[in-house]
C-alpha cells in the first residue's frame, strides 16, 4: 500500500509538530473498551426482554436498574470518548497547534472515566433522577459540568491560540457540541437536593416532561450528531483522500441544523398531555430537520466521487460509507415517526427502539469503528495488524445492525397494531396486555442474535487494535483473488 | 473558484462562530419552554393534592426500581387507550410530578391509571411473583420489597426537599411525617391482613402499594374532560 510509509512516519510527524497525541490513544482505548462494557449490558438487557429468568432474582441486575445502565455507558462512555479521541486528533490537526493545555486534557480524561465509573456503580443500586439519559445523581451531574466545561475551556483557548486563520467545518460542529452540550445539561438538572444521592427538580408535570425532552432529544442531536458530523468532516476526506464535496453545502447545513434541531423535543410527547401548539412545533421542527440531515449524508456521500472503486477493498470506507447512509436513513424515519399520526402508531413501541439504534448502531458505532481504524495505526505508527479482520468486523456489524432494526420494526408494528385493534364489536380485540407481549417473544430474540454479531464485531476490533499496538506483525493478507 | 465572502467574515472568526451558534440554539428552547411558565399552558387544579409522605416514599421506590422503563403514565386520547386503561391523561394530573414518570416504552401496560383497579392484596402478590397474577408476564420479581424498610427520616428529607421546590406542604406536615407514613401505612397493612397477608406499615412495598393506588385517581371532572370517556 502507497501509504505504509505515511502511517510509520505519522508519529515522528506528530511529535515533532508537539501535538498531544496520547491523550487520542487514552480516549480511544476507554471507548473500544467501554463499547464492550455498554453493548454487553444491552445484550444482557435484550435478553432479559425475551427470558426473564435472566434478571438474576437480585435487585442490582434488573431490567429496570440496567437499561440506564446500557444508556449512559454506550452514549457517555463510548460514544463520547469516541467524540473525545477524533476532536483531540483533528483539532490540533486542523488548527496547528498542539493543546492549549495538557494538564486540562488529562484532567478531562481521568475525570470523564471517574464519572463512568460512578455511574457504573450509582445505577445499579438504584440511585437515579429516572430522567433519560439524566440519570446520573446530582453529585455526578456537577461533575459532569466541571469536567466538560474545562474541557470546552481547553478547546476553546486551543482555538483561540490556532496558527490559521479559517475554521474547517468539523470545528464548527465540535464548537456547537461545546456550547450546546452544557446549556442542556445545566437546565435540565436544576433540582434541589433532598439526600446526597437524591434530588427532585424545579420543574413538574408536563414541563418538567418538555424540558427532559428538549434535553433528551438534543443529547441525541448535540452528542451522537454534531461532534460525529465533525468527525465525519474530518475523517471521511482523510481516509478517501478527496476534499469535502461542496463548502456551500456544509455552511447551509450546519446552520440549519444548529437552529432546527433544538426545536424538535417535543415529538416525544405527541398525543400526550402536553400543550398541542408546544406538540405541533415539535412536529414541524422535527420534519424541516430531515433537508439539513441530509445535506450532511450528501455532502459525506458525495465526497467519494470518484473514490468509489476502493469500497472494495477498504474497510475503513466501507465502515464510513455505511454510518453515513445510516445516518441519512434514521434521519429520514425520525421525520416521518414525528409526524403525529405515524407517532400515534409508533410510540411506545419497538419500532422507537429500532429507530434508536439504527442511528447509534449504524451511524455513530460504523463511523466511530471507521474513525478507529484508521487513527490507530497512525498513533502507532504500525499498519493495521489485519484488515480481513477489520473487513469480517464490518460485514457481522452490517448484518447485526440489519438483525436488530429489522425486529424491532416487525415487533413495533405488531405492537402497534395489537393495542390499537377493535373487533367487530367495538371491543379490544386483544384485552390481555400479556397476550401481546407474547408476541414479542421471537423479534426479542432476533435482537439478541443481532446484538451479539454487532458485540462479537466490537471483540474482533479490540483484539485486531492489541495486535496492532503491541506491535505484532501484519497478518498476512489473504492471497489475492484468484484472477 | 472564488473565495466565498464570508470565508473570513464569519467561518474565520471563532468568538462570532460561537456567539451565532449560542444564539440560534437558544431560540428554540426559549420560543417552547418559556410559555409553559408564562401562560397557562398547564391548567392549575386546586382539588389535587399533593403525594402524601407515603406515596412519595413509594414513588421514589418506583423511581429507584426503574419501572418507567417499562411502564408508562400517560392514556392517550385514542379510543383502544381509553377503553383498556380508563379516561385519557389530563395535564393538571401530573402537577405535583417531580419527576415527571410519563416514560417512553410500554414493554408493560399503562399505569396511569392502575389506582383502584386491584386490591392492594394483588400488587403484594404481583410484585412477589408476577406469574402468579398475571400469567405470561416477563416482569422480574421484586420480593425484596416485601423485606425492605422505609425509613421515616429518608422520607422526611424527601417531602422537605419537595417542598422547597414549591410543593406546599406545611411545617405541620413536614413535621408529621412519621406520624402519616405509619397512619396510612397501618390502613394499607390491615386491608393486606383481611386478605391474609402479613405486613407491616414500614415495608417497601406497602409504600409502593399506596403510590400506585393513588396513580391515576386525580381525574378531573367529567365535564373538564370534555363530556367524559
Amino acid at each position: 500500500m502507497s501509504n505504509a510509509s505515511a502511517i510509520e512516519q505519522a508519529p515522528q510527524l506528530a511529535a515533532a509538530a508537539g501535538y498531544d497525541d496520547g491523550i487520542v490513544k487514552k480516549f480511544v482505548w476507554a471507548a473500544v473498551i467501554f463499547a464492550i462494557v455498554g453493548m454487553s449490558v444491552g445484550v444482557l438487557i435484550a435478553t432479559q426482554l425475551a427470558w426473564w429468568p435472566a434478571n438474576f432474582a437480585t435487585p442490582y441486575l434488573t431490567f429496570g436498574r440496567l437499561r440506564p445502565l446500557h444508556t449512559n455507558a454506550v452514549i457517555f462512555a463510548f460514544a463520547a470518548n469516541v467524540v473525545f479521541a477524533g476532536m483531540y486528533y483533528s483539532m490540533q490537526r486542523l488548527l496547528k497547534v498542539p493543546m492549549w493545555s495538557k494538564g486540562l486534557s488529562e484532567f478531562h480524561f481521568w475525570g470523564w472515566q471517574g464519572i463512568i465509573l460512578s455511574a457504573a456503580i450509582t445505577l445499579p443500586l438504584g440511585l437515579t433522577q429516572s430522567k433519560e439519559y439524566a440519570e446520573l445523581i446530582w453529585p455526578i451531574d456537577l461533575a459532569i459540568a466541571v469536567v466538560f466545561l474545562s474541557f470546552a475551556f481547553n478547546c476553546a483557548m486551543t482555538i483561540k491560540n490556532r496558527k490559521v486563520e479559517h475554521l474547517y467545518v468539523a470545528i464548527w460542529f465540535y464548537m456547537s457540541f461545546l456550547i450546546t452540550i452544557p446549556v442542556l445539561h445545566v437546565f435540565n438538572n436544576l433540582s434541589i437536593p433532598a439526600t446526597l444521592t437524591r434530588s427532585y427538580p424545579i420543574y413538574s408535570g408536563m414541563t418538567d416532561a418538555l424540558v427532559q425532552w428538549w434535553y433528551g432529544h438534543n443529547a441525541v442531536g448535540f452528542i451522537l450528531t454534531t461532534p460525529f458530523l465533525g468527525l465525519m468532516y474530518y475523517f471521511l476526506p482523510r481516509a478517501a483522500e478527496r476534499p469535502v464535496y461542496s463548502y456551500r453545502l456544509s455552511i447551509v447545513h450546519f446552520w440549519a441544523l444548529v437552529f432546527l434541531y433544538i426545536w424538535a423535543g417535543p415529538h416525544h410527547l405527541l398525543y400526550s398531555a402536553l400543550p398541542d401548539w408546544a406538540q405541533t412545533t415539535g412536529m414541524v421542527f422535527s420534519i424541516m430537520l430531515l433537508a439539513p440531515s441530509w445535506g450532511g449524508m450528501l455532502n459525506g456521500l458525495l465526497t467519494l466521487r470518484g473514490a468509489w472503486d476502493r469500497l472494495r477493498t477498504d474497510p475503513i470506507l466501507k465502515f464510513m460509507v455505511v454510518a453515513v447512509s445510516f445516518y441519512g436513513m434514521s434521519t429520514f424515519e425520525g421525520p416521518m415517526m414525528s409526524i403525529r399520526s405515524v407517532s400515534a402508531l409508533a410510540h411506545y413501541t419497538n419500532w422507537v427502539v429500532g429507530h434508536v439504534h439504527s442511528g447509534a448502531l449504524g451511524w455513530v458505532g460504523m463511523i466511530s469503528f471507521g474513525m478507529i481504524y484508521w487513527v490507530m495505526p497512525r498513533l502507532y505508527g504500525r499498519k493495521l495488524y489485519s484488515d480481513n479482520l477489520a473487513t469480517i468486523h464490518f460485514w457481522i456489524a452490517t448484518i447485526g445492525i440489519v438483525l436488530y432494526t429489522v425486529s424491532m420494526w416487525g415487533g413495533g408494528l405488531t405492537e402497534g397494531l395489537m393495542w390499537r385493534a377493535i373487533d367487530e364489536s367495538g371491543q379490544l380485540k386483544y384485552p390481555i396486555f400479556v397476550d401481546m407481549v407474547a408476541k414479542q417473544a421471537p423479534f426479542y430474540w432476533m435482537r439478541v442474535v443481532g446484538g451479539l454479531m454487532y458485540l462479537g464485531g466490537v471483540f474482533l476490533m479490540f483484539f485486531n487494535l492489541l495486535q496492532t499496538a503491541m506491535g505484532a506483525a501484519p497478518a498476512p493478507a489473504a492471497a489475492p483473488a484468484a484472477k | 473558484m472564488a473565495e466565498h465572502w464570508h470565508r473570513r467574515l464569519i467561518e474565520g472568526k471563532s468568538g462570532l462562530m460561537a456567539a451565532l451558534t449560542t444564539v440560534l440554539i437558544s431560540v428554540g428552547g426559549l420560543v417552547e419552554i418559556v410559555p409553559m411558565f408564562t401562560l397557562d399552558s398547564v391548567p392549575e387544579a386546586d382539588w389535587i393534592d399533593p403525594y402524601t409522605p407515603l406515596e412519595v416514599a413509594g414513588r421514589d421506590i418506583y423511581i429507584r426500581e426503574g419501572c418507567y422503563t417499562c411502564h408508562s403514565q400517560m392514556v392517550r386520547p385514542f379510543r383502544d387507550e381509553t377503553l383498556r386503561y380508563g379516561p385519557w391523561s389530563h395535564s393538571s394530573e401530573y402537577m405535583w410530578d417531580r419527576p415527571f414518570l410519563l416514560g417512553s416504552r410500554r414493554i408493560g401496560p399503562d399505569l396511569h391509571r392502575i389506582g383502584g383497579k386491584y386490591p392492594d392484596a394483588w400488587h403484594y402478590e404481583h410484585m412477589k411473583d408476577p406469574r402468579a397474577t398475571s400469567p405470561g408476564s416477563i416482569m422480574p420479581p421484586y420480593q425484596w420489597l416485601l423485606e425492605w424498610k422505609i425509613d421515616a427520616a429518608d422520607v422526611q428529607a424527601s417531602v422537605l426537599a419537595l417542598s422547597r421546590v414549591g410543593t406546599p406542604y406545611s411545617q405541620e406536615e413536614i413535621d408529621g411525617v412519621p406520624a402519616q407514613l405509619q397512619q396510612q401505612g397501618g390502613e394499607i397493612v390491615e386491608r393486606l391482613k383481611g386478605s391474609g397477608i402479613d405486613a407491616s406499615w414500614d415495608d417497601e412495598i406497602v409504600a409502593l402499594t399506596a403510590y400506585l393506588q393513588r396513580l391515576g385517581t386525580d381525574r378531573p371532572s367529567p365535564v373538564a374532560q370534555g363530556g367524559g370517556e
